[in-house]
């Protein structure tokens, strides 16, 4: 199929807003890349001047190693799934999944046959003589999904496709699209601004803020080993807990002087963050050695069912700790959160992480 | 106990049910006089009229049924009024329609002083009929219009004073040029309902600009563009007597004269009322058809889903 290679992409709005300030990302072939971020990051935007609909400032975008800077949307062969659908509302099911094959030429019978095995994969065939007003949200995401297989383009583009529909049918089609994009082998760009989302679908997962792209990598690895403050507390829920250290002392004291018992912090570390899962309590008075031991107080306790989220207040912040099963503390408890030396992270004067 | 018992029955049922039985008729009864007296008084008047023949000097009429409506259909010259009414009503409904949308689909392409075309391009409207009539008429007047100077020097033999054809242009350009803002209004808004995302899935499913008008924008506009036509064709039908007397009296002969205007000439000019109530009657029961026509389709949207 294709790759898609990003160089160095820019959007200058003509108000002098930079939208996208240098994006460089390679997406090999046959892989699913998400960009993901709060919303005016700039992710929309990008995927915008990838499908040839924005005009791109600077940079280049390639697709199969052709630059297509130049191409408009028509020629580009790539096909995108809306957030809004964008179902054409006049045309039946079946014209819609047609109309981009119509528009390349495509003998009638052949239209019809790929028309209707592409409906069969996506449990559409029932619905085929429907117009779009008559469908349910979950269908009209189907037709729309359709409508870009149907074409075999050579790239699929997807903005926000599940975010109009409810949560359990969100997590359905978050399935069902990962197993199509695989089976189908078909490169894709997956804009969210949802990180469940993002870390589920992603071969490769692409945090952005503020135009610029913060961290790339597969997802777990981008889990694992945030590389700042943003990615940290961007992903994951609920996110990672960051204390803030004094400046001076080397020593393990953070920000209000609560003394932690902890080896010195790395380097020119001034935030250290921990996982909600990676951390733990204690109700003992002696911290265990080479761990974080941190007085808090509990503030409230959400059970969940399997696990139960602690929120507590430590050194003036609020954190979260996560514990399976029914949590032994209630709020105004006295305890210590304590976490493992190598599940903390570490982040300089610029939030970037230190390692 | 009143208001509490009101707002019970509007929470059950949605409507109010008076206590009084006399109060509603009160009510709408403004409504119903001012219908009565301006519409069902004189369209009984009318009706009655047309069963009416009067003697020559106007000193005493006589009922003959359905005699003048005989009369009417088997006049030639009220066939040929129906022909010229087709004829203009259509041609002004197209052309006003055509130019609209031209205009309607290259204001909204324009980056900069959108506002400023819409602005230009609505002023027509607020022009009386009877003026714009004016207006084209000395334009293409064939001794001192400009532009009928500017057909001439390119060869054209203009006379709508004499040759027909040429006064149904003019009249049809004057009548048209006056609906035009009319119907751009309307595109403008129809143009801007139709969504962007699916003009640019369109586009992404590699149908070019023109192709993406008549296969995505146009069938959209659909319940505008037929809105328009039924609100044009009554125009035309019934909104240019002004225009028709300004600028071609009916004439020349009789190639312009539309079944409006007929009725005018016969009942005020010739004075012979029972057939111009005759006349009266039928576009009465046209323009019946035509609102039920509208009613039912406009009702009706037809793409929007």
């Amino acid at each position: 199929m294709a790759t898609v290679d990003l160089k160095d992409v820019r959007k200058i709005y003509p108000s002098g807003v930079e939208a996208v300030k240098g994006v460089s990302i390679a997406i090999p072939d046959k892989e699913l890349c998400v960009l993901v971020g709060p919303s005016g990051c700039g992710k929309s935007t990008l995927l915008r001047m990838i499908a040839g609909l924005e005009t791109i400032s600077a940079g280049t975008v390639a697709i199969d190693g052709k630059v297509v800077n130049a191409i408009g949307p028509t020629e580009r062969d790539i096909a995108m799934v809306f957030q809004n659908y964008a179902l054409y509302p006049h045309m039946k099911v079946y014209d819609n999944m047609a109309y981009g094959l119509r528009n390349r030429g495509t003998p009638k019978d052949e239209i019809d046959s790929r028309v209707r095995s592409t409906a069969k994969v996506l449990e559409l065939s029932a619905l085929l003589d429907r117009r779009p007003r008559e469908l349910s949200g979950g269908q009209r995401q189907r037709v729309a999904m359709g409508r870009a297989i149907v074409r075999n383009p050579k790239v699929f583009l997807f903005d926000e496709p599940l975010s109009n529909l409810d949560a359990k049918l969100r997590g359905q089609m978050r399935i069902e699209i990962k197993n199509l994009q695989r089976s189908l082998g078909v490169t894709s760009v997956y804009v969210t601004h949802d990180q469940l989302e993002a870390m589920t679908l992603a071969d490769i997962l692409v945090v952005m803020n503020a135009g610029l792209v913060e961290q790339t990598g597969p997802p777990l690895d981008v889990y694992e080993k945030p590389a700042s403050t943003f990615v940290a507390s961007f992903i994951g829920a609920p996110p990672m807990n960051l204390l803030a250290l004094t400046g001076a002392s080397p020593s393990s004291v953070l920000a209000d002087g609560t003394v932690i018992g902890l080896a010195p912090r790395l380097g020119k570390a001034v935030t250290l963050g921990f996982r909600p899962e990676d951390a733990d309590i204690t109700f003992a008075a002696e911290a265990p050695a080479g761990a974080l031991a941190l007085p808090a107080t509990v503030e409230a306790v959400e059970p969940v069912g399997a696990e139960s989220f602690l929120h507590c207040v430590a050194a003036g912040s609020r954190i979260v700790v996560r514990v399976s099963g029914r949590a032994s503390a209630k709020p105004g408890d006295q305890l210590r959160v304590v976490a493992r030396s190598e599940k903390l992270h570490w982040f300089d004067q610029a939030g970037k992480r230190v390692d | 106990m009143g208001n509490a018992w009101i707002a019970r029955e509007i929470s059950l049922s949605a409507r109010i049910v008076f206590p009084n039985k006399i109060l509603p008729y009160l009510l709408v009864a403004p409504q119903l006089a001012i219908t009565l007296v301006f519409f069902y008084w004189p369209a009984g008047q009318a009706l009655y009229q047309s069963m009416l023949r009067q003697d020559p000097f106007g000193l005493k009429s006589r009922f003959v049924w359905f005699a003048n409506f005989r009369k009417v259909l088997a006049d030639p010259a009220y066939l040929n009024s129906i022909k010229v009414t087709v004829v203009f009503s259509l041609a002004t409904a197209i052309v006003a329609m055509v130019v609209a949308l031209l205009l309607a689909v290259m204001a909204e392409k324009a980056v900069r002083g959108k506002g400023l075309y819409r602005t230009l391009l609505i002023w027509p409207y607020a022009v009386a009929p009877a003026i714009a009539g004016m207006l084209w008429l000395f334009l293409f007047n064939p001794s001192i219009g400009s532009l009928a100077y500017l057909l001439r020097s390119l060869g054209i033999a203009w006379d709508p004073l004499l040759n027909g054809t040429h006064a149904m242009i003019l009249l049809v350009s004057a009548a048209a040029w006056k609906q035009i803002s009319y119907n751009f209004l309307f595109f403008v808004a129809g143009l801007q309902a139709v969504p962007k995302t699916l003009i640019e899935a369109a586009a992404m499913d590699g149908a070019g600009e023109t192709k993406r008008f008549w296969t995505i924008v146009f069938p959209l506009l659909a319940p505008t563009t037929f809105f328009l036509l039924v609100v044009n064709t009554v125009y035309a039908l019934f909104d240019t007597f002004g225009i028709v007397h300004a600028v071609t009296g009916g004439g020349p002969g009789k190639t312009t004269e539309t079944l409006v205007y007929k009725v005018y000439n016969d009942g005020f000019v010739n004075l012979i009322l029972g057939d111009s109530a005759a006349q009266s009657v039928i576009l009465m029961a046209i323009v019946i058809a035509l609102t039920a026509i509208q009613f039912r389709y406009v009702e009706r949207k037809v793409h929007y889903g």
